[in-house]
């Protein structure tokens, strides 16, 4: 069958060698490297006497321990600093080139790899992070990798792998006005459930897809993970290369002319065969929260927690309970009457800077509802924090009382000082609401930029759309 | 990488799906630079009835004695029976290293988590895909069996229970290879050298736009 989808037509592209069974050597092309996932992949080089195979093929950043406070005194938490401060060492060692914490380009990795074309249409491209996913809006095909890979990837520019299966997610018709690629991609998942994409690399496709900015589609592959795929991928077309253009690493000169003509071939054929295939009907799509721990247990606004009592099957029934008592929350309580005490605006999955303007929209002359603590606005990289600025947008944040912060990974997973107390309720437009991810006992509900922004200045989850603003 | 051939094991049942990487290792143990040692944080926030931070000596914390693992009927347990999507969440390596440190060598569950699972057969650690209806079968015959044992056999891709009943189980030839050798797969990749240098230099070809910078 000559048919390819886009997964079957990157993976060819890659492939160095393969064995009988299939195992493959895959050629990889970007390898983006943070602070977490490397240190010990760096001691395995030096204590094997290893080179890496391509510097110029990796770039890193730090982003998780990274302070999004004052930084003028450096990091104060000395765990936090000696990582930081390990990875600087590390790329200085190794000639590896690096956006350290003061650079202004400096970012959460998956927000920085776009925004300076390191991510580009075609590649191939690894980091040791799961959400690596984000990368495939661009159509590339980017997954998250293991320390033990990463240094496999420094060593051999390479990494082993089976091929996965190929599944098609397709969002057909239009998504409502007020429905964002957040909304899409909670549905996504709710629908295929946490597991769903598990031995797959997802191609989202659709009307609704086609339709979203290049930055809403980062949104949607970014949480390809939270669907268990092991990739996502969203094909090229003029939006695409449009984002590309003229970023510091994409291709100039005659090469922007080649490598783009390469990228418009680089779409599934039409008969392309997919393992598995799922619909959703876009016009069906509410705004979405999700009421327990675990992506999948996602509701649309104007629903209610679900009952426990309603379930089956007796492992998921007791997951439901546990998940309930875990985030204070009583079966059939309208999600609408649900009151959260903080608000935190960023990360890899709504970081950027279109995600700051849809807050900025909804917030713009408003006041932080009473019983809201804090907002924490944290962008997702220099870059994005200096063009919010330029528009105005931080003034409108920290005149509706909102903290306005430095770029990094901050209370998404709260490795620095930004972090939820035991039963803290927070409404948060990153991608896992597990138990204790936002802080130990902290209470995650995972939303959009607009609903955490509408959550910021009425005090309770909303549907935006009947929000006058 | 240490090598596994086959174990008879004690058994510890963890009767949850969708248990996390952020669950198995918080993440205020990843500041630590190393590879070993986490052990002692494994589970950390369902073990202990205090908040763990890195360089705390856990021997002194009070446990929790609701989680399975703080019963003294699975103390010395190697191999975690679990539910589906085990794994699943951050790819932190920081994962496995902690289950291999605390004493675990086979993890059997209904399904996992592709990168927990690949992290997993790089650090000598068997992730054993059972039918849901076996799982299910063998946590109803784990509670009430105190020292309950299975024997788990990588190179004949069997568990047998202590009845004799056998679970076949699928594995993948070249991680079977890598774990029942511990081979260092780098080496192995770096027998290809030639083959990645030609390669290289053909894509340098086709898509130059990629080695420019
Ligand atoms: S923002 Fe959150 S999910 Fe994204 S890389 Fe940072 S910690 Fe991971």
């Amino acid at each position: 069958m000559s048919e390819k989808t886009l997964y079957d037509k990157l993976w060819d592209r890659h492939v160095v060698r393969c064995d009988d069974s299939g195992t493959c050597l895959l050629y990889i092309d970007r390898h983006l490297v943070h602070e977490v996932t490397s240190p010990q992949a760096f001691e395995g080089l030096r204590l094997a006497g290893r080179q890496p195979w391509r510097p110029g093929a990796n770039l890193a950043v730090p982003d998780h321990n990274v302070p999004t406070t004052d930084r003028s005194e450096g990091i104060a938490d000395p765990l936090s600093r000696l990582r930081v401060e390990t990875l600087d060492a590390n790329c200085a060692d190794f000639g590896i080139t690096e956006f350290a914490m003061n650079d202004i380009r400096q970012g959460i990795v998956h927000i920085i790899g776009p925004e300076q074309g390191a991510t580009l249409p075609g590649m191939t491209i690894v980091c040791g992070d799961s959400h690596t996913s984000t990368h495939g809006a661009l159509g590339s095909l980017a997954f998250g990798i293991g320390t033990s890979e990463v240094e496999h990837a420094l060593a051999t520019q390479c990494i082993i792998q089976k091929k996965a299966r190929n599944m098609l997610v397709s969002v057909d018709g239009q998504v409502g006005v007020g429905i964002t690629a957040k909304d899409i991609m909670l549905a996504i998942i709710g629908k295929i459930g946490t597991a769903g994409g598990t031995g797959y690399v997802i191609e989202y496709a659709g009307d609704a897809i086609r339709a979203l900015s290049m930055e809403g589609r980062m949104t949607v592959c970014n949480m390809s993970i939270e669907a268990g795929a092991r990739a996502g991928m969203i094909a090229i077309d003029k939006k695409t290369i449009d984002y590309v253009k003229g970023r510091p690493y994409a291709p100039s000169g005659a090469l922007w002319g080649k490598a783009k003509t390469d990228w418009q071939s680089l779409h599934s054929d039409s008969n392309a065969h997919y393992d598995r295939v799922v619909h959703l009907d876009a016009d069906s799509i509410q705004p979405q929260v999700t009421w327990g721990t675990s992506p999948e247990m996602v509701v649309a606004v104007g629903d209610c927690v679900p009952d426990p009592a309603t379930e089956l099957d007796p492992v998921k029934r007791e997951g439901m309970q546990a998940a309930l008592a875990y985030m204070g929350l009583t079966a059939n309580t309208p999600m609408t009457e649900i009151y959260p005490e903080t608000v935190f605006i960023g990360s890899c999955t709504n970081g950027r800077i279109e995600d700051l303007r849809a807050v900025a929209e909804v917030v713009k002359g408003h006041k932080v509802a009473a019983n809201i603590k804090r907002v924490l606005v944290v962008p997702g990289s220099g870059l994005v924090k200096q063009q919010a600025e330029a528009e105005g947008l931080d003034k409108i944040f920290k005149q509706a009382g909102f903290e306005w912060r430095e770029p990094g990974c901050s209370m998404c997973l709260a490795m620095n000082d930004d972090r939820l107390s035991p039963q803290e309720r927070c409404a948060s437009t990153s991608n896992r609401n597990f138990e204790g991810r936002q802080g130990q006992g902290g209470r995650t509900h995972l939303v959009s930029p607009a609903m955490a922004a509408a959550v910021a200045i009425i005090g309770h989850f909303v549907d935006v759309r009947t929000l006058e603003v | 990488m240490q090598a596994f051939c086959r174990l008879n094991g004690l058994v510890a049942p963890l009767d949850r799906s969708n248990v996390d990487t952020d669950a198995i290792i918080p993440k205020q143990f990843l500041k630590s630079i190393k590879r070993t040692g986490f052990g002692p944080n494994l589970f950390d926030e369902w073990r202990y009835l205090d908040h763990g931070e890195l360089g705390m000596d856990c021997s002194k914390r009070p446990l929790n004695p609701d989680f399975v693992l703080n019963q003294p009927r699975y103390q010395g347990a190697q191999i975690l029976l679990a539910r589906d999507n085990f794994g699943c969440g951050s790819s932190r390596e920081h994962a496995p290293w902690a289950m291999f440190d605390y004493g675990f060598r086979v993890v059997i569950a209904p399904s996992f988590a592709d990168i927990f699972a690949n992290n997993c057969f790089k650090n000598g650690i068997l992730p054993v895909v059972l039918p849901v209806e076996k799982v299910a079968r063998l946590f109803a015959e784990v509670a009430p069996t105190v020292g309950y044992k299975l024997d788990v056999d990588l190179e004949k891709q069997q568990v047998t229970t202590p009845a004799g009943e056998v679970f076949e189980f699928a594995v993948d030839v070249f991680r079977k290879k890598c774990l029942l050798e511990g081979l260092d797969d780098i080496s192995l990749t770096l027998q290809h050298v030639e083959e990645i240098k030609a390669f290289e230099a053909r894509r340098k070809i086709e898509e130059p736009w990629l080695f420019s910078s």
